[in-house]
């Protein structure tokens, strides 16, 4: 009767070999015993890692931004009307650098909502199958391009571009950030919003073409809204995408830290005052001190739009 | 009831979330034995069957409350893989992993630390010998075991839970799938194995349980109704329920 | 035609016009940045390194900085995010601390590269005493990295069928086994296309690296881990803005050549993702 302990082995004869091999089987036994209790828990904390630094990139972030106040009032900091950080003395507002982030991602919006959801219905319920992957690896391939070619681009072609078309002083302003920031944000939209109109249950189209509604009228009527939820994941997503985007704007939106008055005006956002003035700082100064609070404001926006675009998406899941 | 039983269960009651599959399960189970488990769908027997081994845990919404003992020792007290080496079981439809016929066999050895080329290939051949599978097979051990019948492959499935060399084997409705002939040779196999191990077999076929089983016990909606030598069940079912069942009346 | 055909037919119009407004941009500048550059790619322009300021010569280092940022990413960034998405498919189990875990995977992926580039400077350039290094770039590149690696892995876990867990465990293997054999080898061809993805991505960013790892004009090649580097995405950024009278040929060069790096491990990535798919076993 097959009855064995925690550690059975089928026994051969005892032999010297036997002895030999079952000194080596019991080391790798006991190997195995001790190997795999560390093996679970090194994936144990992995699970833990990802938790842990988002603590720590806001941690870090909080650390340093808590330097400049003590010394610069925080609601000089909120709601300041000058960035000036290198006049006597310095000031850091980040009205203008909010203002431009918001009007630069006003534009952007106003583009490429449009474009990216009238693309996703175009792609999952018109084009006919073939041409959909054709269309998928062209979304794919877009979200491919580096953003720096992008902005390589706007200062060579469609900066110069606007500039002749609208008759400006110089083509670099917000305008052509918000279009190049458009494009990028596009494969975010198109395919989130995509997957949220080919999940619509078969059901709910069936029963719209059996009520004799056309192809548009069941996607206007019942498709579209059905999908509302993850189309809006998907905005709220394309959105987060732009704000936190940060070599296109700061190659071609020009480098005024003021209020913007238009969008055909130079600006600057959060995202490229950081990027453009953290090379020019000494490590410790206000000036340093200020550009993390500036990404700690970043980080704040990012994670709201990101969570509240997740609970979007968990209900459009259900 | 049982003289020296191999497992027994005390007050078991299992649930899925708030709704619950087993009520109050008391059973005690002999050396040896081939019992079979009828009843209609849904009457708890393939709970009862995965209660044995924890494999009612994969579940997360799963709880249970009572004890089950095996050898006398509560179960909660075995290590987990322990526990499933010594209670194996084979599903209804025959599930093979995506690897060799021979791979198939050896894994559960390997996982319990077994090496060694000729060891593992003497277990091998033992296994797939004592489930009816070897003449079949041996000229092809290398081939995946997709590519084997459903009959074969739930002998294979047969073959590797021997490979462990358990106490019990459990049986969730081996032979649903089956045509008439596959199922024989699983049945012949059963019985065959019946001198080495104890054996739980689930079974919706009560043709099947009357060949096959020494004693029965019928589930119904979650209760043990009625347990005792098959022959007694069938021909003279001391519940109604149990009358009503075996003549057809529900199924 | 009635009048609800003609309103489809206009809808469906205006529909494909949008999606031809985006079609066609993409199709121009792969065009425009090719045609420009394509004249100045020479093999020495790709193996030389720069002279005269970089007003000559070849970007050599820049693309070897980019791979080695590459490489530096994903050893970091594969182990752990493999070993994350193991514990959230395999082990977690479905309580608030999972939820978190989930939530801080959403909110990593959300993070502004350039927030990115400043926790890099802080911790890894100050903090750690790692200076500007292809040690620091790679570790930066490495927290972006993860979240999609997490959810690629995730996914090529989760796609493994069910049984095969079910078959281990119930033979006496214990989790960890189960993993390492019935499970983890069927994922690897979704965790690698994921992985290959992300690490594409990671090639051409620049506002992680910009006070993290990269150099501008650094003619002799890296000799160690605590090296600053060049790399092509910082390159073509200083080009862009802030060196004057470079040969525009030069800037499209790099362009394309950059576009082409991430192009290519794109395209690997797809092609693995095909290959396996064939090869299905389920």
């Amino acid at each position: 009767m097959p009855a064995e302990t925690n550690d059975s082995t089928i026994r051969t004869s005892i032999k010297p070999q036997a002895l030999a091999l079952g000194f080596y089987a019991s080391m790798k036994r006991l190997w195995r015993r001790i190997s795999e209790p560390i093996i679970e828990s090194c994936i144990r904390l992995s699970g833990l890692v990802v938790v842990i630094f988002v603590f720590l990139i806001f941690l870090f972030l909080l650390r340093d931004s808590l330097s400049l106040f003590r010394h610069y009032p925080l609601t000089q900091f909120l709601f300041g009307h000058k960035w000036l950080p290198i006049s006597d003395p310095p000031q850091f507002g980040v009205i203008p650098l909010l203002f431009g982030s918001v009007l630069v991602t006003l534009w952007a919006v106003l583009i490429c909502v449009p474009l990216g959801v009238g693309s996703a219905m175009f792609i999952a319920e018109v084009a006919p199958k073939a041409i959909k992957n054709v269309l998928k690896s062209f979304v794919e391939i877009l979200a491919a391009i580096p953003s720096v070619v992008l902005g390589f681009l706007g200062i060579i072609w469609l900066g110069p571009v606007l500039r002749d078309t609208f008759h400006l002083s110089t083509g670099m302003c917000g305008l052509t950030g918000s279009l190049l920031l458009a494009f990028m944000a596009l494969p975010t939209i198109i395919s989130i919003s995509e997957d949220a109109l080919t999940g619509v249950p078969r059901t709910y189209r069936e029963a719209a073409y059996g009520l004799g509604a056309t192809r548009w009228q069941t996607l206007w009527r019942v498709i579209l809204p059905s999908a509302s939820s993850g189309i809006v994941a998907a905005v709220m997503l394309g959105i987060g995408r732009v704000v936190g985007e940060t070599m296109v704007v700061l190659m071609v939106t020009g480098n005024a830290p003021a209020i913007p008055t238009s969008i055909l005006q130079p600006l600057r956002t959060l995202t490229a005052t950081i990027a453009g003035e953290m090379g020019e700082t000494v490590g410790g100064s206000e000036h340093y001190y200020a550009l993390f609070a500036v990404g700690l404001v970043l980080f704040v926006i990012t994670f709201i739009i990101n969570f509240v675009a997740d609970l979007f998406l968990r209900r459009a899941r259900k | 009831m049982v003289n020296e039983p191999i497992i027994q269960t005390f007050g078991l009651n299992c649930y899925f979330g708030s709704s619950q599959a087993l009520k109050n399960v008391n059973i005690e189970i002999a050396r040896n034995e081939i019992l079979g488990i009828i009843g209609p769908a849904n009457s708890g027997k393939t709970t009862f069957l995965r209660a044995l081994n924890r494999l009612n845990y994969l579940q997360r919404s799963y709880s249970q409350t009572g004890e089950i003992l095996l050898g006398g020792q509560d179960i909660r007290t075995i290590n987990d893989n322990l526990l499933r080496k010594k209670i194996g079981i084979i599903f209804a439809l025959p599930q093979v992993l995506p690897v060799s016929i021979f791979d198939n066999v050896a894994y559960g050895p390997k996982v319990h630390g077994i090496s060694g080329k000729e060891t593992v290939t003497r277990i091998v051949e033992e296994g797939l010998k004592r489930a009816y599978l070897w003449e079949e097979v041996k000229d092809r051990l290398q081939e995946p075991a997709v590519r084997l019948s459903g009959g074969q492959q739930q002998r294979l499935c047969i073959a590797r839970t021997l490979a462990v060399e358990p106490e019990v084997i459990l049986y969730d409705e081996p032979c649903s799938g089956l045509d008439p002939i596959s199922t024989a040779k699983v049945e012949d196999a059963m019985q065959q194995l019946k001198a080495d191990y104890t054996q739980i077999l689930v079974t919706n076929n009560t043709k099947q349980a009357s060949r096959v089983s020494e004693r029965c016990a019928f589930f119904l909606m979650g209760d043990l109704v009625e347990i005792g030598p098959t022959q007694d069940l069938f021909t003279h079912p001391q519940d109604t329920r149990t009358d009503d069942y075996i003549t057809g009346r529900f199924g | 035609m009635n009048e609800a055909r003609l309103k489809q037919n206009i809808a469906f119009t205006v529909l494909g016009a949008l999606t031809l407004l985006i079609v066609i941009p993409i199709l121009l500048v792969i065009l425009y940045v090719a045609i420009n550059g394509a004249g100045a790619i020479t093999w020495g322009f790709l193996t030389e390194a720069p002279r005269n300021g970089m007003k000559a010569g070849g970007i050599f280092p820049a693309i070897v900085g980019t791979i080695l940022l590459v490489i530096g990413t994903m050893l970091f960034s594969l182990p752990l995010g493999v070993l994350s998405a193991i514990y959230l498919v395999e082990y977690a189990s479905d309580n608030l601390f999972t939820r978190m875990i989930k939530l801080s995977v959403v909110n990593l992926s959300g993070i502004p590269s350039i927030v990115y580039g400043l926790f890099g400077f802080t911790a890894f350039v100050i903090l750690l005493h790692f200076g500007t290094s292809i040690l620091a770039g790679s570790l930066t590149l490495a927290i972006m990295s993860l979240p999609v690696i997490i959810t690629a892995s995730k996914e090529a876990l989760e796609s493994v069928p069910f049984s095969y867990r079910e078959i281990s465990l119930s033979l006496g293997a214990t989790r960890w086994q189960t993993v390492r054999y019935c499970v983890l080898p069927y994922a690897i061809p979704g965790i690698l296309t994921g992985t290959v993805l992300s690490l594409s991505r990671a090639a051409g960013e620049t506002a992680p690296i910009l006070f993290t790892v990269a150099a501008f004009y650094l003619p002799r090649l890296p000799r160690g881990a605590f090296d600053q580097v060049m790399a092509l995405p910082y390159h073509l950024y200083v080009i862009s803005t802030q060196v004057p009278n470079i040969p525009l040929s030069l800037s499209f060069a790099t362009a394309l050549v950059l576009i082409a790096i991430v192009f290519l491990m794109n395209l690997v990535s797809i092609i693995l993702r095909a290959h396996y798919r064939k090869k299905r076993l389920w």
